[in-house]
């Protein structure tokens, strides 16, 4: 259902970056790249609000004629963004919070790994067939 | 090489039974130290509870050494990768943390319980970026607090914990410098010194 998953460091530089290799990559990188500042502003605009409602989960960011884009920043201020196909109605703002919640839980796994360098790109098998079990599902 | 225990070695007996020499420890032998009854020669005897046989023995009056110092780096940077995982993994639920003190309070109470099941005693600041955390029976602490023969040796088993605040800190994008000092065993005090770039 993901077209594109990118896990983006908190200095702004992408951990993993992955997209359905059907179509041109180097469009979703530039997607990707442009939906951070949208990140950065959600996130000051968040600093202000009170403490209940902050949430982990950002959102719709920005909607293009063929996609939208989600995002979503943990604690550690590390960006999760997602690309889904806009012709894909069915998909709820419920399924993508789970998604991105499977996202953060696998994330976290990579990070509890010793073998792990914090600020490497992500190179785990068990990450990589999580992200493909989204990309890749009954619609 | 982590030597396995001689066999027939109980830990849970408190009295410390003779038993022949672990011929293949690799316990350094310390001039002039008194052969400790377990048939080890050692530096002072262990406490009731005896240590197993992989612990270091130290002298008492040790100078910090080249490789001492660098051990207690070694430990502190494995502290520090340890709580940079736990930091991603215990505060997983909300974005809550908008002031240093709720990243302090966090520490205090998710990080400590979870490692060592008990809340931080007090924990005390001057509102400039230095916090004072202190536990009145640090868990690691509380097996050499009988008596005093350990204090000056205590700060050497805290580098690991100062490592794990380091690095909890870390993940939630704080620099700090952490330094832990031992008043009365067991208790001890942590302080965190907020970095500004």
């Amino acid at each position: 259902m993901a077209v594109c998953v990118a896990v983006i460091a908190k200095e702004n530089y992408p951990l993993y970056i992955r997209s359905v290799p059907t179509e041109n990559e180097l469009k979703f990188h530039y997607m990707v790249h442009t939906s951070l500042d949208v990140v950065d502003e959600k996130i000051s605009a968040m600093g202000k609000a009170l403490v209940d409602q902050r949430e982990l989960y950002l959102g719709l960011l920005y909607p293009t004629e063929d996609y939208k884009v989600y995002g979503y920043v943990t604690n550690s201020r590390v960006k999760f963004v997602m690309v889904v196909d806009s012709s894909n109605t069915a998909l709820r703002d419920n399924e993508i919070r789970s998604m991105f919640r499977k996202l953060h839980s696998s994330y976290t796994d990579v990070m509890c790994n010793p073998f792990y360098n914090p600020g490497d790109c992500i190179q785990s098998r068990a990450f990589d067939s999580m992200v493909t079990s989204m990309m890749i599902q009954v619609c | 090489m982590i030597p396995t225990p001689a066999p027939g070695f109980t830990e849970s007996s408190g009295t410390l039974e003779s038993r022949p020499p672990l011929a293949q420890h690799p316990l350094p032998v310390l001039l002039g130290a008194e052969p400790c009854v377990c048939g080890r020669s050692a530096g002072p005897p262990p406490p009731r509870s005896c240590l197993p046989p992989r612990a270091l023995h130290l002298p008492p009056l040790c100078l910090p050494t080249q490789g001492q110092n660098m051990s207690l780096s070694v430990l502190e940077g494995m502290g520090f990768r340890v709580g940079q995982a736990l930091g991603e993994r215990l505060s997983r639920e909300t974005l809550a943390y908008r002031e240093e003190l709720d990243i302090l309070k966090f520490l205090c109470k998710d990080l400590w319980m979870a490692v060592f099941q008990k809340q931080m005693d007090s924990l005390r600041t001057n509102h400039q970026g230095t916090y004072v955390l202190q536990d009145n029976s640090f868990p690691l602490l509380i097996r050499m607090a009988s008596g005093l023969q350990y204090l000056e040796e205590a700060p050497k088993f805290l580098a690991f914990t100062c490592g794990l605040l380091r690095g909890t800190l870390c993940t939630l994008g704080v620099k700090s410098l952490v330094t832990a000092s031992v008043a009365a065993l067991p208790a001890c005090k942590f302080q965190v010194v907020i970095q500004k770039s």
